[in-house]
């Protein structure tokens, strides 16, 4: 530690390209936060799912819905606790380019099923008691700056009423937030009883399950014996834990990780270009100095420890800075105007950051170091 | 003052002096090529991406084809038309005529799970139900491998793009919709359109399987001339018993597109942007060495009588040359290692997978050599200026 002032001077001596790599490095570290953003995003959903929820859907495809009755035949497999449906409804608010989810749901069983959705319970009372009532992430009411006592038409896209508009109004009831931070405070939900009767068309029928299993351990076999009640009837399901639902889903939209890690290597390849050649000249031009170091009785170890500190300190400062940055920037929220609900930075990635800062350290330093270390008194000497 | 002869050959042998130098420093200006290099494969890389997905779906609409779906719907999905409806759409004034009769396509368009070769997890790749008029609507529609389907049996033919994506679609093989099992009897190319990521049926035998009694979700009409689009348009929504959009299919994908291309673009710019600061800094570090290990050489041509701005516009030629090898090197190693990459991504309009391939465009490319130029200049400008400022006497000194 005494030696930090020795490095800190050294890393003063060029300001200008000392601040240029520290510059470079903060930029890679940005973009790395971005990259993890964007990652958490598609593919975040995933960490969310919950051990004990399995998703039922039609067995050829999503779209196609599947009967509410199948809900009492749910709930009497065994080692099923209960199970509730949503429905795509597919609205439209103002533009469609305002993009967010809406569903009707059951929703005392909806609140139930989902404990990560958290709801003040005098709104939970309105909401029960409101037939047209919906609630509404904390995200998009805050979008759209909707309150409690609003009420907002949704043109849907999929269902008309049975006088055949296609205009829904909602009287906002309540607004939810989430239990984590990477919990989706976007959609919107509102009431299928409300709903069932209004439509035109498809009465009776509803989108998915989601069932929670008594014990998550035995959550495939249950999943199994889901699929076979309703084996060879006219609509069969298939049914998948809910973090595998989500996955298959996020993996439509392309190898999102593959994508993520092929930029990442870009980048980290050109600043470990660009910090190495920082390190490397500065032990070039340091060639004198540090034979003095030796011959002052600095061992050979020591001066490697001080050419390696050096780097590491350069990166890591950077490294700090730049995830800073980007934590600053993310946590104001997603840049594509709500087709990234999910865009956050996660601790677990930030924490990555810290370490990949100091490897990066370690490896642009360790060829300037050991050059450092195997320096012979004699020869640096000479040099001077 | 020298005349502009001179202070041109000044100019020239700067540069000389300069790029012979660029051995003796191999580490700083590799350092920066490859750092632009970098840049440049990224933003050609994932714009890409984004040309490769506007490409499937804008070639797919010719100028003289239209497509009819309900009114206030924005996608074939949400749509729904009936027998009747598109009974009189079909005899519309300004739709194409063959002896067979009207040149119209009533469709039904759902979706399928099937399992994505490159993850094995399930996708939603689009089902189609078409009418005989199919294959002339689309001009670029041809079958490549095994026969078309036969009307009325339960029968399919695939698109190539799909058959590549997802597996069990081979000729020979058989899906499964529910309680059928449709065999797979011939595969084809729709000019690199959208149509290739898509499994097509006869429209009867999918209403039919889906319970869909006797309605449709589409129309897709061949005009007499693209000119024909207005007339067909306004007898179509004049008429008081339909209520219908109508759009040219060159639109109606382009609309599709839409979302998908706004994402991936605005976060290509964004990562390639970012990626653009930190490679200036690497130039502006390149370029600050390189003139700091030149001081007293640059030093004594000043004293020679070279000009201030023959020193400034030499180092910014050198520093524009390194970043235009380092556009070239990134641009050429993004096209070969993203053009016709084949992939396939969610169309979230429609729901469905749309299979395409990256293309990298020689408009990507010159867009990447004007990004490396740009890092270039800025990178070079600011190290010149401090050379050109060098005071000549105490630069010498250092000798």
């Amino acid at each position: 530690m005494k030696f930090l002032h020795l490095i800190w001077c050294n890393l003063k001596r060029k300001k200008l390209r000392t601040s240029l790599t520290l510059l470079s490095v903060v930029v890679a570290f940005v973009l790395f936060g971005f990259l993890m953003a964007i990652k958490q995003a598609l593919a975040g959903g995933v960490n969310m799912a919950s051990q004990d929820r399995l998703v039922v859907r039609h067995k050829v495809s999503i779209i196609q819905l599947l009967p509410e009755s199948y809900k009492a035949r749910m709930d009497r497999i065994p080692g099923v606790d209960f199970a509730t449906h949503q429905t795509w409804f597919g609205g439209i608010y103002q533009d469609p380019k305002n993009f967010f989810m809406q569903n009707p749901v059951v929703p005392e069983e909806f609140l139930a099923m989902h404990p990560e959705i958290i709801l003040p319970p005098d709104q939970k009372k309105a909401w029960l008691e409101t037939r047209t009532g919906a609630i509404v992430g904390r995200k998009t009411a805050e979008r759209f700056h909707w309150k409690i006592g609003d009420q907002v038409p949704i043109q849907s896209s999929i269902w008309s009423k049975s006088d055949g508009s296609r205009s829904w109004e909602f009287d906002i009831v309540g607004i939810f937030d989430g239990q984590k931070k990477e919990t989706d405070t976007t959609p919107l939900f509102f009431r299928y009883d409300y709903f069932d009767e209004a439509r035109g068309g498809a009465k009776g029928e509803v989108g998915w399950y989601t069932i929670r299993v008594k014990d998550p351990t035995k959550a495939a076999a249950v999943a199994k014996l889901v699929d076979q009640e309703f084996e060879n009837s006219s609509a069969e399901t298939k049914t998948e834990p809910e973090g595998a639902f989500v996955q298959a889903w996020a993996s439509q939209i392309g190898n999102i990780v593959l994508i993520v890690a092929a930029i990442l290597s870009a980048v980290f390849f050109t600043i470990l270009l660009v910090t190495g050649n920082t390190m490397a000249q500065a032990v070039r031009e340091r060639t004198g100095e540090l034979g003095v170091l030796k011959a002052i009785g600095f061992t050979n170890a020591q001066v490697m420890v001080l050419v390696l500190a050096e780097s590491c300190l350069l990166t890591v400062l950077g490294g700090t800075l730049g995830l800073g940055l980007a934590w600053l920037v993310i946590s104001h929220g997603d840049p594509t105007g709500g087709l990234l609900p999910l865009f956050s930075f996660p601790a677990r990635d930030l924490l990555a950051g810290f370490g990949i800062s100091l490897v990066l350290g370690l490896i642009t330093g360790i060829f300037p170091a050991l050059q450092a270390m195997r320096l012979r008194v004699a020869d640096a000497l000479r040099r001077m | 003052m020298a005349g502009p002869i001179n202070w041109i050959s000044q100019i020239g042998s700067i540069t000389k002096f300069g790029l012979l130098s660029i051995p003796q420093r191999r580490g700083t200006v590799a350092a920066t090529v490859f750092g632009i290099a970098g840049v440049v494969a990224v933003l050609v890389g994932v714009l890409s991406i984004a040309a490769g997905f506007k490409q499937a779906m804008t070639v797919s609409g010719a100028p003289d084809a239209a497509v009819v779906l309900r009114s206030g719907a924005d996608s074939e999905m949400v749509s729904g038309l009936g027998r009747d409806q598109t009974k009189v759409i079909a005899d519309s004034p300004g739709v194409a005529h063959t002896s067979q009769g009207p040149l119209s396509s009533a469709e039904l368009f759902v979706i399928i799970n099937m399992p994505k070769r490159s993850t094995g997890m399930d996708a939603n790749v689009p089902l189609r139900g078409v009418e005989t008029s199919a294959l002339q609507v689309r001009d670029k529609v041809k079958l490549v491998q095994g026969r078309m389907f036969e009307w009325g049996k339960d029968e399919v033919i695939v698109g190539t793009g799909a058959v590549h994506e997802f597996s069990g679609l081979e000729v020979g093989s058989k899906i499964k919709v529910g309680r059928f099992e449709w065999p797979v009897v011939g595969m084809f190319s729709a000019g690199g359109g959208v149509a290739e990521s898509e499994i097509w049926t006869d429209a009867k035998v999918l209403q039919e399987a889906y319970n869909r009694g006797d309605s449709f979700q589409s129309v897709y009409v061949k005009l007499n001339s693209p000119g024909a689009f207005q007339e067909f348009k306004d007898s179509l929504t004049s008429n008081p018993q339909l209520s219908v959009k109508v759009v040219r299919q060159s639109e109606y994908y382009a609309e599709q597109s839409e979302t998908m291309t706004r994402l991936i673009t605005t976060l290509g710019v964004l990562i390639a942007g970012l990626m653009a600061v930190g490679a200036i800094f690497g130039a502006l570090n390149t370029m600050y060495s390189a003139v700091s290990t030149r001081t007293r050489e640059i030093a004594t041509l000043r004293a020679l009588g070279f000009g201030r701005g023959a020193v400034i516009i030499s180092l910014m030629i050198e520093s524009l040359m390194l970043a235009l090898v380092g556009g070239a090197l990134g641009g050429g190693l993004a096209y070969l290692a993203f053009n016709n990459f084949h992939t396939s991504t969610m169309n979230f309009q429609s729901f469905s997978q749309v299979t395409f391939a990256f293309r990298v465009t020689p408009e990507l490319l010159v867009r990447g050599i004007v990004w490396a130029a740009f890092i270039g200049l800025v990178g070079g400008l600011f190290p010149a200026i401090r050379a050109a400022r060098l005071p000549i006497a105490s630069a010498l000194r250092e000798l």
